[in-house]
């Protein structure tokens, strides 16, 4: 009994020797184990005076707790430290990229495309689209443009025929539709179209996006509002001038041209404004009645506003490109930009 | 169309600077390209004359010249031009004087000769481009000592507009003026045009024989002309101010008078003309030498001016050579006429022509102006050239002449169009001051369109015309009222901007290329494809309608590699033409190329490049979207562009729905392509059919599975073993993987060994081993009847 102090302090120091947990399993087993130290003594308990008893085994037991509680510590701190050792040991480059393949990304002219689709299809307009090859009725005669008319010049046509060609606007779409849906009517009509001119500033194609919206009471003021209004969320900045100069289009009366502040220089004049300070973006118009009564609508009853514009001359504005024939070269230099 | 802005301002003249007026016209639709100052600026160059002249004792070429420039002494100078005479008044660069180009006048000596100053040429004082050949001779009566750009009223700009094809009115001072007028609310003053009393009797009869075409000619004849006479200054100015170059005072005055009343006019020589003027169509076979020299073949819808001999003028586009004024006219018939737009329209353009005739006469020359105008040319050509003038000979045709519109304009109407009541005063007042004829009734204006206004015809037209006058910008801005119509949402359908985004996840770029393609590009990849042809075309290379998407991309592929771009994804949509134009198919697809490493290049990726398979892959991601890849197939099919052993056919619920493969060793090496890509094209309509999810309870129960091993013949497709197998497995088949596929050691030659894993659920019971056994058994069976095939031991 008298060396239990010993043996505890013997204990306690292998206890905090043990570098591994089998090594303190084993000096569990050497003291606190069936056959071990400190249980030899508790069995030794029986050699003793009842009166000593009592205490002796109180100390033997409290010796035994504290011997216990100092291995589970002692565990404790080695399977931290093996723990940390196997965490360090896992470590990785978290800076390398990861495996994933590249994404690609959307031409810059569909990117546009879809931005103005957006914009009108929020507000209640419908996507309408057509044929590309389309008939001298649907690009010019229905649209007040008859055979002979100076505004045949205005677009240099590709023509297959007599009567076929490549359409030079999206307007036969917005012809088509027209005929073949109910008032009111509210559409976008987004998509290539073709001119046979091709200098720096033109190519043979191009896309267009152009609006119509037919109801009662529809005025020039709604069409201003509209475009304002279009022009400001294309561009994201609501204190963009926008000013409407009257043009000519068959197809519309009043027709207007839009400028908007040039957005390279805030109007200030620069060289892609010409010095002026405004930049053309879009032509627009009252419906002429005669595109109505191609269509069949009583114009009388209703009036309605169309627009159009290039995605091309938005997207360089947009975007600050610098080349229009850029878009079609389709080079992936380019194209990744607009990722 | 170019003016001289002094020229303008001598009709009406608000109180404006230039910049100011040019924005004005530019707001009310009459778009100010461009101004420019009509000289550089120089200084220090005054009227003199030229007190003497002698020859220069060193030099053949040169004179030595006094001139008086107003100040106290005669100025010596040295004049290099062979033209310099005494008794001229000339421009004179004083010392001191800065000329175009800031060229200093300094005192000089000359071979010896003091010189204090410069005579100058038209082209030193940058009123002429090209090198004048002399000096610049002023009129007599040209005051010396007088500054010279004050004389010259130099200080002018020259204002370009560029005219919307509905406002031929304005190709004229008088039409801009009016404009102006309007504009500013400023009474316009036209100059007055007496009528010429005729000196003699001589004249020439006119038939109209073709009056729709033609319906007013006005002609005359005047004798004595001398058409070497010099064309004043000031009218060579004007016409310089317009950009048009003079050339001799015949053709300087009709010009004159075309720019500032808008009347093309037309001089014959009088002696080169056999018997009476006849408007007529051409007849077949007639040819005409144009006063360009070139010679045209008339075709019988053109309008010609003709003589007992036949055709001398195109109409209202050009003047024939032989019949023109030349050095030696003595007598002119000056011809004054109104084509209607319809005869004129497209006719300069088939022959390849524009002249500024055919440009008025195509969008409208006022029918009334035909007698103001001959007049106003008559005085100008007998005060310039001297002559006398005969009777106008008039031949009218009333029945033709164009109709002016009446057009009731309805107050309320041009209120709700513009969302804005106007003051009724300021509207007749814009009206009238347009030039319309007005009376105000109890609706509204009751409107007569003046003839010089071929626009005006309907009530949105005068809408228009009021809007435009009070300003867009100053009218307001609202936003429309909708009623709010909910559409049904079309969930089944996929949109192309979700089968996009699809293909950018997959790592292609979208492409958007031209949907003509050069032919042999097509004819090399499809050579069975029948595709519309332009007409047109803007060069060969794009000439033809693309039967198919693969050109575009192919094409596509070629410029990245060609410029150091070794992997290359692209896709794009679109639609593309097959068939002739009576059957013509214009169909959207979405076509898809990659070529290069399967892989970008990375620290972890493999530098195996891409295979049929992985673009087949990119396909299938694309085909699931709808959640209906059931609905495809792929079958072994040939095709021109792609490889005989790796091309298949797409199908969707058993149609044709497009093609993928690799593309073919032989086209690529007729296009000259060092790699190896792999293609596809769908159709968008296909593409786009996805289906609405429809639940199924889960089952309780366990799963069963079973995996088998086959052993096939290599050309044994894939797709033939799976339908059999789903064929025999029974109605509680959930799934079938399949899981390897191996060819090599342990096979026999020309065999494949293809594991499939099936598995079996029932959605109410536990599924008892014979079933399944009994399943297997039937899949067995039928794969060996049906493909001869095995199953691995």
């Amino acid at each position: 009994m008298d060396h239990l102090p010993t043996l505890v302090s013997e204990a306690r120091d292998a206890i905090q020797a043990a570098h591994d947990v089998p090594a303190l399993e084993e000096l569990r087993v050497r003291y606190l184990g069936k056959k071990g130290e400190v249980t030899a003594l508790l069995k030794g308990l029986g050699k003793l005076s009842a009166e000593e008893r009592p205490a002796a085994g109180e100390r033997i037991n409290q010796a035994k707790q504290t011997l216990a509680s100092e291995i589970d510590a002692r565990r404790q701190q080695l399977e931290n430290a093996a723990l940390n050792e196997r965490l360090a040991a896992e470590r990785i480059d978290v800076t390398l990229p990861g495996r994933s393949r590249a994404e690609g990304g959307l031409h810059p002219v569909t990117r546009t495309l879809e931005r103005i689709e957006g914009l009108f299809t929020r507000i209640g307009y419908d996507v309408a689209v057509g044929p590309e090859i389309e008939d001298d009725y649907h690009n010019f005669e229905a649209l007040n443009i008859p055979a002979h008319h100076p505004a045949r010049g205005m677009a240099d046509t590709f023509y297959f025929d007599a009567t076929r060609l490549l359409r030079t606007h999206t307007s036969p779409v917005q012809v088509r539709t027209m005929k073949n849906s109910e008032l009111p009517l509210r559409i976008v009509c987004p998509g290539r179209v073709y001119r046979s001119d091709s200098d720096l500033t033109h190519t043979p194609m191009f896309h267009q996006v152009e609006g119509l919206l037919v109801d009662e009471g529809v005025s020039f003021a709604d069409l201003k509002g509209t475009i304002e209004d279009f022009l400001q969320a294309f561009f994201e900045r609501d204190d963009l001038s926008v000013r409407f100069r009257p043009s000519y289009f068959p197809f519309t009366e009043p027709s207007a041209e839009v400028d908007i502040q040039c957005v390279m220089c805030s109007g200030k004049g620069c060289r892609v404004c010409s010095h002026s300070g405004w930049l053309e973006v879009m032509g627009c118009g009252m419906v002429h009645p005669e595109v109505f009564r191609h269509s069949g609508i009583d114009t009388e009853r209703y009036t309605g506003f169309a627009f159009g514009m290039g995605a091309e001359r938005l997207a360089m504005l947009r975007y600050g490109v610098n080349d229009l024939r850029l878009f079609f070269e389709n080079d992936l230099r380019f194209l990744r930009q607009f990722a | 169309m170019k003016f001289s802005e002094q020229w303008l301002r001598e009709w009406v003249s608000p109180q404006l600077s230039t910049q100011a007026m040019a924005d004005q016209i530019t707001m009310a639709g009459l778009e100010v390209d461009a101004v420019e100052a009509v000289a550089a600026s120089f200084s220090g160059v005054v009227v003199a004359e030229v007190l003497t002249k002698e020859k220069h004792p060193d030099a053949d070429k040169l004179n030595v010249c006094t001139v008086n420039d107003g100040s106290d002494e005669p100025v010596q100078v040295v004049c290099g031009a062979a033209n310099v005479d005494i008794g001229q008044k000339i421009p004179f660069a004083q010392v001191g004087g800065v000329l175009p180009g800031d060229f200093k006048i300094k005192k000089a000596k000359l071979r010896g000769v003091e010189s204090r100053g410069m005579i100058c040429s038209a082209s030193e004082l940058g009123l002429e481009e090209e090198t004048s050949p002399g000096i610049l001779v002023l009129p007599e009566s040209a005051p010396v000592g007088v500054d010279f750009r004050e004389f010259m009223h130099l200080d002018d700009m020259t204002i370009e507009v560029d005219l919307t094809p509905n406002r031929g009115d304005c190709l004229s001072i008088k039409g801009l003026a009016r404009e102006v007028g309007v504009l500013n609310r400023l009474a316009v003053i036209e100059p007055a045009i007496e009528p010429v009393a005729a000196e003699i009797e001589d004249t020439l009869a006119v038939n109209i024989e073709a009056p729709e075409k033609c319906p007013r000619y006005v002609g005359r004849v005047i004798k004595g002309v001398d058409v070497k006479a010099e064309t004043p200054l000031w009218m060579v100015e004007r016409l310089r101010r317009s950009g048009v170059r003079s050339i001799d005072p015949v053709v300087d005055i009709t010009n004159y008078v075309m720019l500032e009343l808008g009347q093309p006019l037309h001089a014959f020589d009088r002696d080169n003309l056999s018997g009476n003027i006849i408007v007529r169509l051409a007849q077949n076979g007639e040819q005409l030498t144009l006063l360009d020299g070139q010679k045209v073949a008339l075709r019988p819808e053109t309008l010609v001016i003709a003589d007992q001999a036949g055709p001398l003028a195109m109409a209202g586009i050009m003047g024939g050579e032989n019949s023109g004024v030349s050095e030696s006219t003595e007598t002119i018939f000056l011809e004054s006429a109104f084509f209607t737009p319809l005869a004129i329209a497209g006719q300069a353009r088939s022959y390849g022509l524009h002249t500024d005739a055919s440009h008025r006469f195509e969008r409208g020359v006022d029918p009334e102006l035909a007698s103001s105008a001959i007049e106003r040319a008559t005085r100008l050509l007998i005060d310039i050239c001297g002559g006398q003038a005969g009777p106008l000979a008039e031949c009218k045709s009333d029945a033709h002449m164009p109709a002016p519109s009446t057009i009731l304009l309805r107050e309320a109407r041009l209120e709700s169009a513009l969302s804005k009541k106007l003051a009724s005063d300021d509207v007749t007042d814009i009206l009238e001051r347009l030039g319309l004829d007005v009376t105000q009734q109890a609706e509204g204006w009751l409107i007569v369109a003046p003839s010089w206004r071929f626009d005006v015809a309907i009530e949105e037209d005068l809408i228009e015309e009021i809007a435009r006058i009070h300003g867009y910008n100053n009218l307001p801005v609202r936003r429309p009222a909708a009623r709010l119509a909910l559409r049904s949402a079309d969930e089944g359908t996929l949109t192309q901007a979700q089968l996009r985004r699809q293909m950018v996840a997959r790592g292609f770029q979208e492409a958007v290329t031209y949907s003509f393609v050069a032919p042999e590009l097509q004819a090399a990849l499809l050579p069975d494809a029948v595709s519309p042809v332009l007409a047109n075309p803007i060069s060969a290379d794009l000439s033809v309608m693309r039967a198919s998407l693969f050109p575009g991309l192919v094409r596509a592929m070629e410029h990245n590699l060609n410029r150091q771009q070794t992997r290359v994804r692209l896709f794009e949509t679109g639609l593309v033409f097959n068939g002739e134009l009576d059957q013509l198919s214009q169909v959207p697809m979405l076509g898809a190329l990659a070529c290069g490493s399967r892989e970008t290049e990375g620290w972890s990726s493999s530098k195996e490049r891409i295979d049929f398979y992985d673009l087949k892959g990119d396909l299938e991601s694309l085909l699931g979207l709808g959640g209906n890849l059931e609905a495809w197939r792929f079958e072994p099919a040939e095709h021109p562009a792609l490889h005989p052993s790796q091309s298949a056919e797409i199908l969707f619920n058993g149609e044709h729905a497009g093609w993928i493969g690799t593309l073919h060793p032989q086209v690529r090496a007729t296009l000259g392509l060092k790699v190896d890509a792999v293609l596809f094209e769908v159709r968008l309509d296909t593409l786009s059919q996805g289906k609405i999810p429809a639940f199924e309870a889960l089952s309780r129960y366990p799963e069963v599975r079973r995996d088998l091993a086959f052993i096939v013949k290599d050309e044994v497709p894939v797709q033939a073993l799976l339908d059999c197998a789903r064929e025999k497995a029974g109605d509680y088949l959930k799934d079938i993987k399949l899981f390897d596929v191996y060819a090599g050691k342990g096979v026999a030659e020309a065999h494949k060994s293809i594991a499939l894993g099936l598995t079996w659920q029932h959605p109410s019971r536990t599924l008892n081993d014979e079933e399944i056994n009994q399943l297997v058994d039937n899949i067995v069976t039928q794969v060996r009847v049906q493909l001869e095939a095995e199953l691995r031991g």
